[in-house]
């Protein structure tokens, strides 16, 4: 799959080029594992949402993957994933949103040539809760795709040290 | 093909039950499920008999996957038990390290059924 996606080089300054593939990242995870198409059409910026699901970067590239959503739309991955009703707040949503994140975050770092080898992930952790701001110690601009998941938009971002 | 016992290794409940609905979708008639969430639950699964197959994910807490082929070396219920790996950490790097530690199999995630099934029964028949 990554073979036939656009590649990146992995200069400094070609982290906002990497943009397309953040969001190709995304598409190809929620089509493949959540049998749905994104919609383009979020508004820049990060979505309204309850919940944030983090990966970190650490290696060659050094940052977070964020993937924030309403605990609805998170309820409706895990429905998605599982083929049965996950209702929200459910041990197994917070599950699914942090492995979307985990394969998002995954997928995107494949995409960049000559960095998977050289760049760990963690596992995911989810944070609840939406009136909070989180600082990590990126030093460029966040990368971020806002995409339309069943009606409600769903913001990626990654933040990185160069 | 006879009836198949599978432990399937990743953190996620979520990312286990995906991969047992895939080996069903890939006709496989599973007699046994086990679930692991961690290498070093996998090993103690494994402890009291075998499997046919094992799945396993690399980056998980406790005990990772590359650890686990490690360690699965010196089991006695896992002699000649194939193991594929389903991961997000898709670079040559892991894929080598996981071969060269006797891994059979490597997908990447996201994946799907066709995915599954293209690496698992060829390995099932063969063993077989």
């Amino acid at each position: 799959m990554s073979s036939a996606s656009p590649r990146a080089t992995s200069s400094p300054n070609a982290f906002q080029k990497w943009q397309p593939l953040l969001e190709l990242a995304a598409r190809e995870v929620f089509e493949i594992m959540l049998s749905c198409k994104l919609d383009s059409g979020g508004q820049p910026g990060t979505s309204p949402g309850e919940l944030t699901a983090m990966v970190g970067l650490a290696g060659q590239l050094c940052g977070l993957v964020t993937l924030r959503c309403t605990t609805k739309s998170a309820a409706s991955m895990a429905s998605r994933m599982l083929g049965t009703e996950i209702q929200p707040g459910d041990k197994q949503m917070f599950d699914a949103i942090g492995e979307v994140t985990n394969m998002v975050a995954g997928n995107f770092k494949n995409k960049l040539t000559g960095i998977a080898d050289k760049c760990m992930l963690s596992v995911p952790t989810v944070v609840s809760g939406s009136d909070y701001r989180c600082r990590s110690m990126a030093d460029t601009d966040p990368l971020r795709a806002t995409v339309i998941f069943e009606g409600a938009p769903v913001t990626i971002a990654v933040e990185i040290h160069s | 093909m006879d009836k198949v016992r599978a432990l399937i290794v990743d953190d996620s409940s979520v990312m286990r039950k995906i991969v047992e609905r895939s080996l069903r979708q890939a006709g496989l008639d599973l007699a046994e499920v086990r679930e692991a969430g961690n290498g070093a639950e996998a090993l103690g699964a494994l402890k009291d008999s075998g499997v046919d197959l094992i799945l396993c994910d690399i980056n998980m807490p406790v005990m990772d996957g590359i650890e686990f082929l490690r360690q699965l070396q010196g089991q006695e219920h896992a002699k000649g038990v194939p193991v594929v790996m389903i991961t997000t950490e898709g670079s040559e790097s892991h894929v080598v390290q996981a071969l060269s530690l006797g891994a059979r199999g490597y997908i990447r995630k996201p994946f799907t059924p066709e995915q599954v099934k293209e690496h698992v029964i060829p390995l099932l028949e063969k063993k077989q």
